[in-house]
């Protein structure tokens, strides 16, 4: 065998190893995690809530307003698109029903989701990797507090409460998004309008929207704790760690997105 | 000193990938006793530190503290008695998202259920102790070096601890404050009879506090005694040491060159 061949095979089969050992790793932090969050507290060790608001605000109220003005604008956009499309038929009423189910369906939580990964899965890695760099992470252990319990349930959990509440109100922003250009611009009636949109969206929509966001939030936070307790090395080792955190995070959002619209909405 | 020890380590060997620091350290803490580490930088004293207080797990050996295996034991054993220990890193480590008052209060709120009021009083308390009344409500990043090191000590000490760790508590302090550090680590060792363990390079600090003194050197215990036990020793490592002796530089011309170019070696 050739040289060059023998080192992509070694290139391939030390990824595969790394990749393996980090899956355990996640798997072991999400068993941890999920320890602190539902059996711990039961047994009288206690429960952070303190910190699970303090990063409500952070993810929930702090975004809201960057992401109220993205999904206005991909409401905006949308409907401009479909009105276009849809005036060759004569059938612009139905611009309300594509930007209402693309946007509950998919683009609301998807957006949602990429937006909070930049915006806080980064600023989670981050914190937790200079917390691991400056040895503040050994001190809590050494002090007998469990780092998961203090540093990691508290965002995991406030981004499962947070982004399908950001994600709720992404939807209902692009839709008035959607409805505004279409007021301005399409010779249709407000309340035909409403209409439209109500009768377009099924409970299944909403419910698909909002399981998937639920899973995001768990992916964001997931990999955003563990690429910051990872983190070796210095402030270069931080750097490196929050921008794989943003890359991993959006890679496995959207691989997620793509299983759950095969479970939800695949025809075969 | 017959009593049994209440730090035990066994044959420790540590590794950072494929370097190996310690070299089966084997070490022992009586209760009550002050013990310095010393020996020369990048020897390891740190990493010995990280492994008795469970932060890092031995790749060989074992240590007990108070008779328990403290990587072997449950959970909840550790936490009660990591709650016993504190520790004082080379790098303070203190939380920096955190005023330095809720750094010495936060291991109270956590462990203990005690008013706030209390928390706040015993707080002040330890801020006294280590000269830094009237810094709660800085951020650590407001202080200077030697600042941050006494803050971390007044955390360290903040739930009374049987067994204090010290890494380097005087580095970067200047003599009047570092004196004032050392009477206060025997102020602790007389009237709260703690167990400590302290790493420095102050030849000073180290007469006036320790009882015994631990020297290491590539990676395992080159001697252990007293200081006069230590004084009177013929070991040149350790005799270089305490006279602080530079290394002889015999340097050999060609070996010198083939370094600085890379060449051979
Ligand atoms: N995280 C790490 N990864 C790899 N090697 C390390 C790491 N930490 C320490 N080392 C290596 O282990 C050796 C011992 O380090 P350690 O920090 O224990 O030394 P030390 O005796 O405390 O030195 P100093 O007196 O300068 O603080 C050093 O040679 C260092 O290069
Ligand atoms: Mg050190």
């Amino acid at each position: 065998m050739s040289k060059t061949a023998t080192k992509i095979f070694g290139q391939v089969g030390r990824r595969g190893l790394e990749l393996a050992g980090q899956s355990r790793e996640v798997g072991r932090l999400a068993r941890e995690t999920f320890y602190w969050m539902l059996i711990a507290p039961f047994r009288g060790k206690g429960f952070k809530w303190k910190y699970v608001v303090e990063q409500m605000v952070k993810i929930g109220y702090e975004s809201l307003p960057i992401v109220s003005l993205i999904a206005f604008f991909v409401g905006l956009i949308i409907a401009m698109q479909s009105a276009y499309q849809l005036k060759a038929f004569g059938a612009t009423i139905y611009t309300a029903n594509l930007t209402a189910v693309s946007i509950i369906r998919e683009l609301g939580p998807l957006l949602t989701a990429i937006i909070i990964t930049g915006r806080n899965g980064s600023a989670i890695t981050a914190e937790i990797g200079t917390m691991r760099v400056s040895e503040e992470i050994d001190a809590l252990a050494t002090m007998g507090l469990n780092p998961v319990k203090f540093l990691v349930v508290p965002r995991v959990l406030a981004m499962m409460i947070m982004l399908p509440c950001l994600t709720v109100i992404a939807d209902l922003v692009g839709i008035f998004g959607g409805y505004l250009i279409s007021m301005l611009t399409l010779d249709l009636t407000s309340v035909r309008y409403v209409d439209q949109t109500i009768s377009a969206l099924t409970f299944k929509d909403l419910f698909s929207g909002l399981t998937k966001s639920g899973f995001f939030a768990l992916i964001i936070a997931g990999i955003g704790c563990h690429q910051g307790l990872i983190v070796r090395g210095g402030a270069e080792g931080v750097g490196k760690a929050t921008t794989r955190s943003v890359v991993v995070s959006i890679f496995l959002i959207i691989a997620a997105d793509v299983l759950f619209t095969t479970l939800f909405y695949a025809s075969f | 000193m017959a009593r049994e020890p209440i730090i035990q380590v066994k044959n420790l060997v540590a590794t950072y990938g494929s370097r190996t620091v310690l070299k089966g350290v084997d070490l022992e803490v009586y209760p009550g006793e002050s013990l310095a580490i010393l020996g020369r930088s990048g020897c390891g004293k740190s990493t010995l530190l990280r492994h008795m207080i469970g932060l890092s797990r031995p790749a060989e050996g074992e240590v007990l503290i108070k008779g328990q295996d403290i990587n072997r034991i449950s959970e909840d054993a550790r936490v009660a008695i990591f709650r016993k220990i504190g520790m004082l890193f080379q790098s303070a480590a203190l939380f920096n998202s955190m005023t330095v008052g809720d750094n010495v209060a936060f291991p109270l709120r956590e462990h203990t259920g005690l008013e706030e009021s209390t928390i706040q009083i015993m707080m002040k308390m330890k801020l006294d102790l280590v000269g830094l009344s009237g810094f709660d409500r800085f951020k650590p990043a407001q202080l200077s070096g030697g600042m941050k090191k006494r803050a971390g000590l007044a955390r360290a000490i903040a739930m009374d601890p049987e067994i204090l760790f010290c890494d380097e508590p005087s580095a970067g302090l200047d003599p009047v404050v570092a004196a004032g550090l050392d009477n206060l680590i025997l102020r602790l060792k007389s009237a709260f009879k703690m167990t400590i363990v302290i790493v420095t390079h102050e030849m000073e600090s180290v007469f006036t506090i320790a009882d015994r003194i631990a020297m290491m050197h590539e990676g395992v215990i080159r001697a252990i005694g007293t200081r006069d036990e230590l004084k009177q020793s013929e070991d040149p490592v350790i005799r270089q040491f305490f006279n602080r002796e530079a290394d002889d530089e015999e340097i050999d011309r060609d070996q010198y060159l083939n370094t600085i170019t890379g060449a051979g070696g």
